[in-house]
């Protein structure tokens, strides 16, 4: 099938097999390997990425799915060279450790951001429960999520 | 310009973050196939033939089996008992008997199902208990991969004498991105090998034997985690890549399905520890007598390092005149157990911390004092007569008594639940560990590591990977450190054998702590160049620069000297096990539900000596990350096997690792008691964290619930059973 959709903003057209998985079409056809793969059954959340604003496990996702809806991956966060307020405070938190993980979280952080800019940590915890980190313990990324707009906004005073 | 306990940004977190950050599996060159592997059903079988399905269409595919290896058909590590693929007889299930190589992943795996291997059945040994006198041989004539006594006297006959035997589970390190590496035949005849790795020159030196040559170099690429896991298994991995590399001509990359790699790779070894104490009736140790029994497997691997370090932590950071410790490790048809983040020693930690609250019950004492009465102090002896210096014990101890009394942050009840029924305990657990290689380990392998001056800016060439736990930024902050400029001068070449020396594993909480002095003795070795060859005394490192008039690289390597002050005798085992300890107290919070028997962590406060804190945020991510690996370990995680041995949870669903919601907050202390021969001071602190977290909980469970349990995992299964069996103090 011809594919329609949008990926970061940008308009893409490929050739691809309707069952193909979101993943695959992002990391082999279009090369975006900024999503990751920790399990392909929809239990780690490293290849979390949004669809019309929505998280979504892209290990789990038919291409087809995706028909006109807009994707967003880790690669469409920042805006060129400014880092998205997420990714600022998992760097000044520590949040990323062996970093497999956190394009999955940062998605998903994202995800709850645009919805509760401040979340409280409970709020956080849970909407990252979906996504697994083995080296931080989550401390760091509750931390860094918790503070990330609140960061941004004393960094804009 | 100090950058020295500063938390700067981490080198490679842009990267991370943006998505920019290359691992193994995120290259596809040119031509690419992918591999898969045909794994072994049985546990010990003879194989009859491996047959090829002939009604598959087998044109574009790839087969290597054992007659393809040029060079040695072995996995070279500590002994050449394993073999890279089963040659003639199989001793563990999912051993892998031949590779297959397709255009796609799918047609790979398919190719492999098609693979019909033919076995013969032959006796099988599961159980570790019945391994030493067993008829059925696996590993010389008794199964014994190692035994090890340290004997320094007996019962006194004239204490209170406290027994028991606490039982150790398996666990798997679970790093996010599974095994994976890619191999590369270069137009030049040599190979380019590229993975998820720990220790370069592991795979550099098990590649050799495969091969007959060395004419491949090997390059870490950014690595999804490690934890132990990728130590020694990634040198398989690496041979059967470049296996069916070299047949078929073309590059080839094997990454492992997450089931694959639950069921294939190593885990951390099953401990059973009987422990008899003795000690005065206000709780004074007076002897410790410990016998244990470790399952290593099928494969040697690096079980006797394991077991000798677990014999070196099993009387925990006590006081004890007396000691006699005596343990064995055996072989059973089971695969290989290996590397896991603390290598050993929470196994021994978590038997000798449930023994001391077995004694302050049974004693009627507060837990905490019996502790106090005994923790190690500067100048006390080790088990193995080693005499301690930058202790910490009391420290950490009144550290983390201190943080856990601030009240708990409110957390909403899990859902359906939270309510008033659930109960509430708190747990105290204390540990040491031994920094760096067990005893004269470092002497033997000299360490290197090198230092490059380009231009004005420096480079250091390390075979230390960074696997998540920062080398990439802590070994640049010690070079600017050392010489006084900014950290941002200071890059990393990459971890690639045809680049760096061999700075010996990246294991054994050794990284920082020893590699981090080479590379700073590297840093002083550069500043005296440049004093000899500019002819100034100074030792500002911006005015030798601008007295040098040649632009040509300065380059000084450094190789480990043993800390003079220690002394260890591998023939008897004693003296100074390890150069130094880190020290480590654990105050978890939980709350239980009587109903189910499930755990719920409220908050862990740790206090860790790290000796100097280079960066305060990394070192902090350590501990907090290996103590939720710990707690995971208590009450979630457990392998469950089939009767062949083989993992039948092997999955993310089932075989379960803590969440954002099951991990506690944390409030993580550090303490500084700098090791002299330390970069700055500072101790190794990987694994320190992953040693009594578990205890700890075990302590708040019994607070919660009165219930005694000695055994791992405390899954809610195994809490509900000991609550019918009325296990209850
Ligand atoms: S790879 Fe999709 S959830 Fe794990
Ligand atoms: S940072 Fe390694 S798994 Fe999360």
């Amino acid at each position: 099938m011809r594919l329609e959709c949008r990926v970061n903003n940008q308009a893409v057209s490929v050739e691809t097999a309707p069952m193909t998985r979101l993943i695959d079409l992002l990391r082999e056809d279009l090369r975006l390997t900024g999503t990751k793969e920790g399990c392909g059954e929809g239990e780690c959340g490293a290849c979390t990425v949004l669809i019309d604003t929505k998280p979504a496990c892209s290990c789990l996702v038919p291409a087809v799915q995706v028909q006109d809806a807009h994707v967003v991956t880790v690669e469409g966060l920042a805006k060129g060279e400014q880092l998205a307020a997420v990714q600022q405070a998992f760097l000044e938190f520590g949040g990323a450790q062996c970093g497999i993980c956190t394009p999955g979280f940062l998605v998903m952080a994202q995800a709850l951001l645009n919805e509760h800019p401040h979340p409280t940590r409970e709020q956080v915890r849970e909407a990252l429960a979906g996504n697994l980190c083995r080296c931080t313990g989550y401390q760091k990324i509750v931390d860094a999520v918790e503070n990330a707009l609140a960061g941004a906004e004393h960094a804009r005073q | 310009m100090m950058s020295i306990g500063k938390a700067v940004v981490r080198t490679d977190g842009r990267a991370k973050v943006t998505g920019q950050a290359i691992y193994v599996d995120d290259l596809r060159p040119e031509g690419c196939l992918y591999g898969a592997t045909v794994r072994s059903e049985r546990a010990h079988a003879r194989i009859l033939g491996i047959d090829l399905d002939p009604s598959f269409d087998w044109t574009d595919i790839t087969v290597v089996t054992a007659e393809d290896i040029p060079g040695e058909n072995v996995v070279a590590l500590m002994t050449d008992d394993q073999p890279v693929l089963v040659d003639g007889e199989c001793r563990h299930v999912m051993e892998a008997v031949a590779l297959v190589a397709a255009p796609t992943r799918e047609r790979a795996l398919q190719a492999a199902h098609r693979v019909q291997v033919r076995y013969e059945e032959l006796p099988v040994l599961l159980d570790p208990a019945q391994a030493e006198n067993s008829p059925i041989h696996i590993f010389g004539t008794d199964n014994v991969f190692k035994r090890l006594v340290i004997d320094r006297g007996t019962s006194t006959g004239m204490g209170v004498v406290h027994k028991a035997t606490y039982h150790t589970s398996l666990a798997e390190q679970l790093y996010i991105e599974p095994q994976g590496m890619l191999a590369i035949p270069e137009k030049d005849g040599s190979l380019t090998i590229i993975g998820s790795l720990q220790c370069p020159y592991y795979i550099h030196k098990a590649l050799k034997r495969v091969l007959g040559h060395s004419r491949f170099h090997v390059v870490q690429a950014v690595t999804g985690g490690g934890f132990g896991g990728k130590e020694e298994f990634p040198s398989m991995v690496a041979a059967h890549a470049t296996l069916l590399a070299i047949k078929s001509g073309r590059p080839v990359k094997m990454i492992y399905r997450r089931d694959e790699d639950l069921r294939a790779s190593t885990k951390r070894h099953p401990a059973i520890i009987q422990i008899t104490s003795e000690c005065t009736p206000e709780g004074e140790l007076l002897s410790w007598d410990a016998r244990i029994i470790v399952d290593g497997g099928a494969y040697n691997t690096l079980t006797p390092v394991v077991l000798s370090r677990l014999v070196l932590h099993v009387t925990g950071p006590y006081r004890i005149p007396k000691v006699h410790l005596e343990g064995v490790a055996v072989a059973t048809h089971t695969p290989p157990n290996g590397a896991y983040r603390g290598f050993g020693a929470p196994q021994a930690q978590w038997a000798v911390e449930r023994h001391m609250d077995r004694i302050a019950r049974e004693l009627g004492i507060d837990p905490l004092e019996l502790r106090r009465k005994n923790l190690l102090k500067d100048g006390d002896l080790t088990a193995t007569g080693g005499v301690l210096h930058d202790t910490a014990a009391f420290l950490v101890l009144e550290e983390a008594l201190e943080a856990a009394r601030a009240p708990l942050l409110q957390r909403a009840p899990p859902p359906g639940a939270g309510i008033a029924h659930w109960k509430r305990g708190r747990g105290l657990a204390l540990a040491f560990h031994g920094c760096g290689f067990t005893g004269n380990g470092e002497s033997w392998l000299k360490g290197k590591a090198a230092l490059e001056l380009v231009g004005s800016d420096l480079r250091i060439l390390t075979g230390s990977t960074d696997i998540g736990q920062g080398t990439d930024t802590i070994f640049p902050q010690i070079v600017a450190s050392e010489l006084g400029i900014p950290v941002e001068r200071v890059s990393m070449a990459p971890h690639d054998t045809a680049q760096v020396p061999d700075s010996g594993p990246t294991v054994a909480s050794r990284t920082t702590m020893v590699v981090g002095s080479v590379v700073q003795s590297c840093a002083k070795k550069l500043r005296l160049a440049l004093q000899a060859e500019t002819g100034l005394a100074s030792n500002n490192f911006a005015e030798l620069l601008a007295a040098r008039n040649s632009d040509a690289v300065l380059k000084v390597e450094h190789v480990y000297e043993p800390d003079a002050s220690i002394r260890w005798n591998d023939a008897d085992y004693s003296g100074d096990a390890y150069p130094t300890y880190g020290w480590s107290a654990n105050i978890v919070d939980l709350e239980v539900d009587p109903d189910t028997g499930e755990i719920r962590y409220l908050r862990l406060v740790t206090a860790t000596d790290v000796g100097r804190a280079i960066h305060p945020v990394l070192v902090s991510g350590q501990i907090e990350g290996g103590a939720l690996q710990a707690l995971g370990w208590a009450n979630l995680e457990e392998v469950v096997r089939d009767q062949h041995g083989c993992m039948r949870n092997d999955r993310l669903t089932n075989y379960i690792i803590p969440t954002s919601l099951d991990a506690p907050e944390m409030v993580t202390r550090l303490i500084e008691v700098p090791y002299a021969a330390g970069p700055f001071g500072a101790k190794g602190v990987g694994e320190l964290p992953l040693d009594a977290p578990a205890a700890a909980a075990a302590a708040a469970l019994e607070q919660a619930l009165g219930l005694v349990l000695d055994d791992l995992p405390m899954t809610p299964e195994r809490v509900l059973l000991a609550m019918e069996r009325g296990h209850a103090a």
